[in-house]
């Protein structure tokens, strides 16, 4: 540490307020799209896990093995072939998404109690009615559990994807420890942490809409 | 506010698939819109905010690209097109680019022969300023007191039982552990990586992990720390003026406006300027957008 | 691809198993600050998960600490680390091993802890209930039947927090720390893929059997009384 160096300069963060908005824009959008993608294909993946039990092992092995390379690996590989984009950025934010998204999705769909499925099929309903009117609905509580892990999970990564000039707030980390200046490097941690805070209290509220007949847990 | 982030994803999409594709077309007229990118030691980033502020306060769009890496990573991309330009040193990107060149201690002939091994790469070397920054050896003033070092060639003896410190690269550059081994004959006990003449080194130094750390001779942490920077007595490093480095498919879109406002910069640079704004930036821990616009200020180039 | 065939030879190249960026060191120093983090990891967050699990005091703090501590920037505890370690250990131990260490230990909690407070509140009322009636203690409870219980989840826990602490341990290369990533940093700094692939794999492997070992022994650790049909999950 350079001596008299305090541990936070606030007035240099009154300063740069615009940058800390710009790298909050960044860090948003990354998560969002990488969530995003990543539910939409998980949910394909979930359902073909359903209707196809075989798959289940194949497509747990790929995604778990896409969650055990470490980030910091994941993104460099890439370099090479997608360049310093937001594509290489995306690609390995959504492969770690995948993992928790499926789990909880699938594990969710088939938590629903056999009677419930049997008296609907009593009722009449075909199996892709059964599937967005039945099953979905008494399964958000866990796929949106599932939700809000890896959402909060990719807002900690997206700060790895500094490395490769994307970052959000992890650009703020980034310069902190290449000038050991303390100040961005802990309001690039608590901005980070703060985000995922927020996003996860947002999301507990969504799905408190959405699942108006649960008791809250 | 999702719907805005949603509306703002197919244009950063488009603007970045545009840019991909060399940005042909997305800006006509003669001031079209530039990347220029760095590495990532903080005097890459003053030099970048100089040339980037330099260019848009005479109507330039810079898309900033800082940060990317070391010279392996961010030379590819100038290469593949990722980024337009960025500032490089004379001596240590010839032997970057063509191993069997030869540099030599006068900057115009290293610059000539730049040029020369560049043009197969489509890229312009433009004006170099007289400010030299190269790899400098330093040790702490504990260490040159025990093994009594002031110069390189003091190293040869002692150098087996000394750590280095270093960037990932050093083992392999002839201006940093391969040189020091073929001009000096110094050989390390061991060689640690580290970062590029950075906090990590300088922690390193204090803490005892390294003997020697490769820093940068225009980094004012040198004097700040009351380090010993080693003399280059048989001259190793060569003249590693700063220049900018342009592709040439740019500056074929540029006009002639873009090389003159590029090229005042490099008369009102020297060493001690640089190592000034190093002092800004490093120790009395400004902002490079704010140390680079006074500066450009200062010298009368910007308003 | 060429680049299978490049770390093939990268792994078959008998100099990159001496000296000090051996493979056989990389891993042990690996597998050595993981171990660690791990093990106080679980020294600090089971007694505590299992006192609340048994309590039920404190609940939402024990899950939602747990959603925090995934979402702190491994990069920037480390560097944070660094003056941690030069306070508390001098600043010949600011760098490298202790850094990385602190801050894996951060990591390695919330999912220990989560995990075991839900197996503890998971077990069944009825059976502590009538133990208690039985006279049995509090903490004889918490030992002869809470734990057994929970054991398979509390080793998921465990298992989870291992996993991220050895694929997070990469990032201690950059604090000049050895382990297996320093083959991935020293691989993009000088874009040598064949090692920086070498390193990833190296990583995902010793992922994979730290996944393995502990499930094994979470089916291993279901009391033989219950025991059923258990996904890995």
């Amino acid at each position: 540490m350079i001596p008299g160096e305090p541990l936070i300069r606030w007035d240099w963060i009154a300063s740069h307020l615009d940058e800390y908005a710009f790298r909050l824009v960044e860090h948003v959008q990354l998560t969002v799209i990488a969530v995003g993608v990543g539910f939409v294909i998980a949910f394909a993946l979930s359902l073909l896990i359903l209707r196809m039990p075989r798959t289940e092992t194949p497509i747990t092995w790929v995604t778990g093995t896409l969650y055990t390379i470490p980030s910091l690996a994941l993104f460099v590989i890439l370099v090479p072939y997608t360049g310093f984009t937001i594509l290489t950025a995306e690609i390995g934010l959504v492969s770690y998404t995948l993992l928790i998204l499926i789990r909880n999705i699938v594990r969710g769909i088939r938590g629903v109690p056999a009677e419930v499925r049997e008296a609907a099929v009593g009722m009449g309903y075909a199996p892709r009615e059964m599937l967005w009117r039945i099953e979905l609905p008494l399964a958000l509580a866990v796929i949106m559990a599932g939700v809000r892990l890896a959402t909060i999970t990719t807002i900690g990564l997206v700060t790895v994807t500094s490395l490769i000039g994307q970052g959000g707030f992890g650009f703020l980390i980034l310069i902190g420890i290449q000038r050991f200046f303390t100040t961005e490097l802990i309001a690039g941690a608590v901005l980070s942490v703060a985000l995922a805070v927020v996003a996860d209290a947002l999301l507990v509220l969504l799905q408190r809409r959405l699942t108006p007949w649960a008791r809250a847990a | 506010m999702n719907r805005s982030i949603g509306l703002a994803i197919p244009f950063i999409v488009a603007a970045l698939v545009a840019s991909a594709c060399g940005g042909a077309g997305t800006s006509g007229g003669a001031k079209p819109a530039i990347t220029i990118g760095s590495t990532n030691f903080s005097e890459q980033l003053v030099l970048g905010e100089l040339y980037g502020q330099i260019l848009e306060a005479n109507g330039y769009t810079v898309t900033r690209r800082f940060n990317l890496g070391n010279r392996e990573i961010v030379f590819p991309a100038l290469e593949s097109g990722q980024i337009d330009m960025e500032v490089e040193y004379l001596a240590t990107l010839l032997a970057f680019v063509d191993k069997t060149a030869t540099g030599s201690t006068d900057p115009k002939v290293t610059a000539t022969a730049l040029q020369k091994a560049l043009m197969a790469k489509g890229i312009t070397v433009l004006d170099y300023a007289p400010a030299v920054d190269q790899n400098g050896f330093v040790v702490t003033k504990a260490t040159a007191d025990r093994h009594r070092l002031a110069k390189l060639s003091d190293l040869a003896p002692v150098g087996p039982q000394l750590v280095l410190g270093g960037p990932p690269e050093c083992p392999n550059r002839e201006f940093c552990a391969l040189g020091l081994k073929n001009k000096y004959g110094i050989t390390f006990k061991e060689f640690k990586a580290l970062d590029a003449g950075g906090p990590i080194t300088v922690q390193a130094l204090i803490g005892g992990q390294i003997d020697v750390g490769l820093m940068f001779t225009s980094d004012a942490t040198i004097a700040v720390r009351g380090f010993v920077l080693l003399e280059d007595d048989k001259q190793l490093q060569l003249s590693d003026n700063v220049a900018p480095v342009v592709r040439n498919d740019y500056l074929s879109k540029a006009g002639d406006d873009f090389r003159r406002l590029v090229n005042s910069i490099a008369p009102k640079l020297t060493t001690a300027e640089l190592t000034g704004l190093n002092k800004l930036v490093e120790v009395d821990k400004k902002d490079p957008k704010d140390v680079a616009r006074e500066w450009l200020k200062k010298q009368g180039l910007i308003q | 691809m060429t680049l299978l065939r490049d770390v093939a030879r990268w792994f078959a190249e008998p100099a990159h198993y001496r000296g000090t960026d051996a493979v056989q060191a990389r891993l042990l120093e690996h597998v050595e600050v993981s171990g660690l983090a791990v093990l106080i990891g679980v020294l600090l967050a089971l007694p505590l998960g299992l006192y609340l699990g048994h309590t039920g005091r404190l609940g939402f703090v024990a899950v939602n600490v747990a959603n925090i501590g995934r979402a702190i920037p491994s990069l920037a505890a480390i560097a944070l680390a660094i003056p941690v370690a030069g306070t508390l250990l001098g600043a010949q131990n600011a760098l490298g091993f202790w850094p990385t260490f602190l801050a894996m230990v951060p990591l390695a909690i919330p999912p220990i802890l989560t995990n075991t407070y839900v197996a503890v509140r998971g077990v069944d009322r009825d059976v502590t209930e009538a133990a208690r009636g039985m006279g049995l203690s509090e903490a004889g409870i918490l030992r002869g039947i809470e734990l057994p219980l929970a054991m398979p989840l509390i080793l998921a826990g465990i298992r989870t927090a291992a996993v991220s602490v050895v694929a997070t341990a990469t990032l201690g290369a950059v604090v000049a720390f050895g382990g297996l990533g320093r083959y991935i940093v020293d691989g993009l700094a000088l874009r040598e893929y064949d090692r920086l692939m070498a390193g990833a794999l190296l990583v995902a492997l010793l992922a994979i059997v730290v996944e393995f070992t502990f499930g094994a022994l979470e089916r291993l650790s279901v009391s033989p009384g219950i025991r059923s049909e258990r996904r890995a999950f």
